[in-house]
C-alpha cells in the first residue's frame, strides 16, 4: 500500500513537472490517433452514408459486416498489418513496420468502420426525415449525401470521438506494428504495460492518469456536441 | 410587395411557364398498400391553368394522391405525364411541395431558404435580396437567424410556404398549407397563394377549407375511397355537387 502511494506521488509529480520523456509519449500518442482518426473520419463518414441512402442488392449484408467490424480484436488487426506492412508482405517495400505511419494503418484500420457504422446509422435516421422533402426539391439519392452529412453534423462528431477513445485506448494493434520502440514507437498504453510488467509503476500510473483524463474529455465533448444539437437546431 | 421573380432571369427560377408541364395525366394509376387499394385512378388530366382544389374526407387518398404526382411514390400501375412526357428530375425541380407535415431542415429560417436558392444556381449576389423578400413575404422578417425547428406551427407551415415559392415551381402542390394558422395567417397566406396562381404558377392543393376551396380555386377534384368522384369547375361545385358522395360531404361541412 505504502509502495503504491509513494508510486502515485512520484506519478503526479511527473505530470506536474512536465517530464520531457512523458509528454513525449503522451504527444507521440495524439499525434498517431488523431491522424488515424481523421483518415478514418474523412474515408469512414461519406461511406456510412453512402451506405445510408444508396439502394443496391447487398446493402443489408454489407450493414451487417460494417457492424461485426466495429468490435474488431486489435490484436487481429495487427497481425493482419504486420503481415501486409513485413518484408515479404505487398506492401513491404514502403519499410513502414515499426514506424509511427504502421501505428496510424492500424487504428485507421480498426477505427474506420466504427466511424462509418454510426455514420451509417446517424445518417439514415435523418434521411429518413429528409427523404421527401429533399426528393421534393430536386435533390438526388447521392446528391443529398453532404446534406445529411453537414445537417447531422453533431451527432456525425459523436462517431469520430467513439473512434478516436477506441484508437487512444487501444494496445494490441501498436504494440505489434509498432514495436513499442523507445523514443519511436511508444505510445500510452504501449508504455503503461512494459512499464507495469518492469514494475516501474510511476511512469505507468502517470500516463494510466492521462489516459483516464482523455477519456473524460471526450465523454465531455460527446455529449457537449449532442447538446449542442439540440440546442441549435432542436433536432 | 415586389414580386422578384418577375424580374429575376435565371432558367429555373424565371417566371413560372406551367403550361410546358401541363396537362398532367395520370392513366390506370393505382397504388396498392398492405393488401389495400388507396389509388385508384383510371383517367385523370389536371388541365387548367387555374388552381386545383382536391377534397375529400380524411384517409381519401389526397396526399397520396399528391405524392403520386409530385412523383414522390412510385405507383404499382399505369403512368403520369406531363404535357403528354414521362417525368423527370428536371421536371420534378421544376416544382415544389409543402407537405402535410412540413419538414424544416435543421438550420435557420434563412438557412433553409438559402438552401432551395442554392439548388436552383441563384448567384450569391442576389440571394441575399431574395431570401429577404420571401422572409417577408411569409411575414418572418424577425425571425430569420432563428432556428426553423423551433418556428411555432403556423410559423413552420408559413417558413414551408415560401421556401416552396422559393424556386419560382411551374407547379405547386400544397398539402393542407394552411391547416394550423390563425386566421390573419390565413388570409395572408391564400394571398400569396393567389399571387403564385397569377403570376403563372400551377397551384394543386388539398384543403378542408371549403371556404378557401371557394376563394382559391377553380376546379375542385373531389376524392372518395381513393377514387376521383368529381372533377367541376368549383362555380359549379358547390352549388350542384354531382356524386351522392360529394353532395354528403359538402351538407356535413355545411351543417358543422
Ligand atoms: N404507406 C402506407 N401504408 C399503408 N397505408 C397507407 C400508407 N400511406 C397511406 N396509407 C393509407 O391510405 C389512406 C389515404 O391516406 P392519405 O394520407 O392520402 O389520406 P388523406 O386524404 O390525405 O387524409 P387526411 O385528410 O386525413 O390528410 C389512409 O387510409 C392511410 O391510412
Ligand atoms: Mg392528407
Amino acid at each position: 500500500m505504502q509502495d503504491f502511494a509513494a508510486s502515485l506521488a512520484h506519478a503526479i509529480g511527473l505530470i506536474l513537472s512536465g517530464d520531457a520523456e512523458l509528454w513525449a509519449i503522451v504527444l507521440l500518442s495524439l499525434r498517431v490517433s488523431l491522424s488515424a482518426v481523421l483518415i478514418a473520419a474523412v474515408i469512414g463518414m461519406p461511406l456510412g452514408a453512402a451506405l445510408a441512402v444508396a439502394r443496391f442488392p447487398g446493402r443489408q449484408a454489407l450493414i451487417v459486416l460494417l457492424n461485426a467490424l466495429m468490435g474488431l480484436p486489435p490484436v487481429v488487426v495487427g497481425l493482419v498489418v504486420y503481415m501486409m506492412l513485413s518484408n515479404a508482405g505487398p506492401l513491404g517495400v514502403l519499410q513502414l513496420l515499426y514506424t509511427p505511419a504502421a501505428m496510424i494503418i492500424a487504428q485507421v484500420v480498426l477505427v474506420m468502420p466504427i466511424i462509418a457504422a454510426l455514420s451509417r446509422q446517424v445518417v439514415e435516421t435523418l434521411d429518413r426525415e429528409y427523404s421527401e422533402q429533399l426528393r421534393s426539391i430536386g435533390v438526388s439519392r447521392l446528391g443529398s449525401v453532404p446534406t445529411l452529412l453537414w445537417d447531422g453534423r453533431f451527432n456525425l462528431l459523436t462517431a469520430v470521438l467513439a473512434g478516436f477513445g477506441r484508437a487512444i485506448a487501444e494496445v494490441g494493434a501498436v504494440i505489434i506494428v509498432g514495436g513499442n520502440i523507445n523514443h519511436v514507437t511508444r505510445v500510452m498504453t504501449t508504455t503503461i504495460a512494459l512499464e507495469t510488467s518492469k514494475g516501474n509503476l510511476a511512469l505507468a500510473l502517470a500516463l494510466g492518469t492521462i489516459l483516464i483524463f482523455i477519456a473524460i474529455t471526450v465523454n465531455a465533448a460527446t455529449s457537449a456536441a449532442g447538446g449542442t444539437a439540440r440546442r441549435l437546431f432542436h433536432a | 410587395m415586389r414580386d422578384l421573380r418577375l424580374s429575376h432571369s435565371g432558367a429555373v427560377t424565371g417566371v413560372p411557364t406551367p403550361a410546358r408541364d401541363l396537362p398532367i395525366s395520370a392513366r390506370g394509376l393505382r397504388l396498392q398498400r398492405g393488401g389495400k387499394l388507396l389509388i385508384d385512378v383510371p383517367d385523370l388530366t389536371i388541365e387548367t391553368v387555374g388552381p386545383t382544389m382536391i377534397l375529400g374526407p380524411n384517409g381519401a387518398g389526397k396526399s397520396v394522391l399528391i405524392r403520386l404526382l409530385h412523383g414522390l411514390v412510385e405507383p404499382d400501375a399505369g403512368q403520369i405525364t406531363l404535357a403528354g412526357r414521362d417525368p423527370d428530375r428536371a421536371a420534378r425541380a421544376r416544382q415544389a411541395m409543402v407537405f402535410q407535415r412540413p419538414v424544416l431542415l435543421r438550420r435557420s429560417v434563412t438557412g433553409n431558404l438559402h438552401y432551395v436558392l442554392r439548388f436552383h444556381g441563384v448567384p450569391r449576389s442576389e440571394r441575399r435580396a431574395r431570401v429577404r423578400d420571401l422572409l417577408a413575404r411569409g411575414d418572418l422578417s424577425g425571425k430569420g437567424r432563428q432556428s426553423a425547428r423551433s418556428l411555432s406551427g403556423g410559423e413552420g407551415q408559413r417558413l414551408a410556404l415560401i421556401r416552396a415559392l422559393a424556386g419560382a415551381p411551374e407547379i405547386l402542390f400544397l398539402d393542407e398549407p394552411t391547416s394550423s394558422l390563425d386566421p390573419g395567417a390565413t388570409q395572408r397566406i391564400e394571398a400569396l397563394i393567389a399571387r403564385a396562381a397569377r403570376a403563372g404558377t400551377k397551384v394543386i392543393m388539398v384543403t378542408h377549407d371549403l371556404g378557401q376551396a371557394r376563394r382559391l380555386g377553380e376546379e375542385i377534384l373531389f376524392l372518395n375511397g381513393g377514387r376521383v368522384e368529381e372533377q367541376t369547375p368549383v362555380a359549379d361545385f358547390f352549388p350542384r355537387p354531382r356524386s351522392a358522395a360529394a353532395r354528403a360531404f359538402v351538407d356535413g361541412h355545411l351543417l358543422v
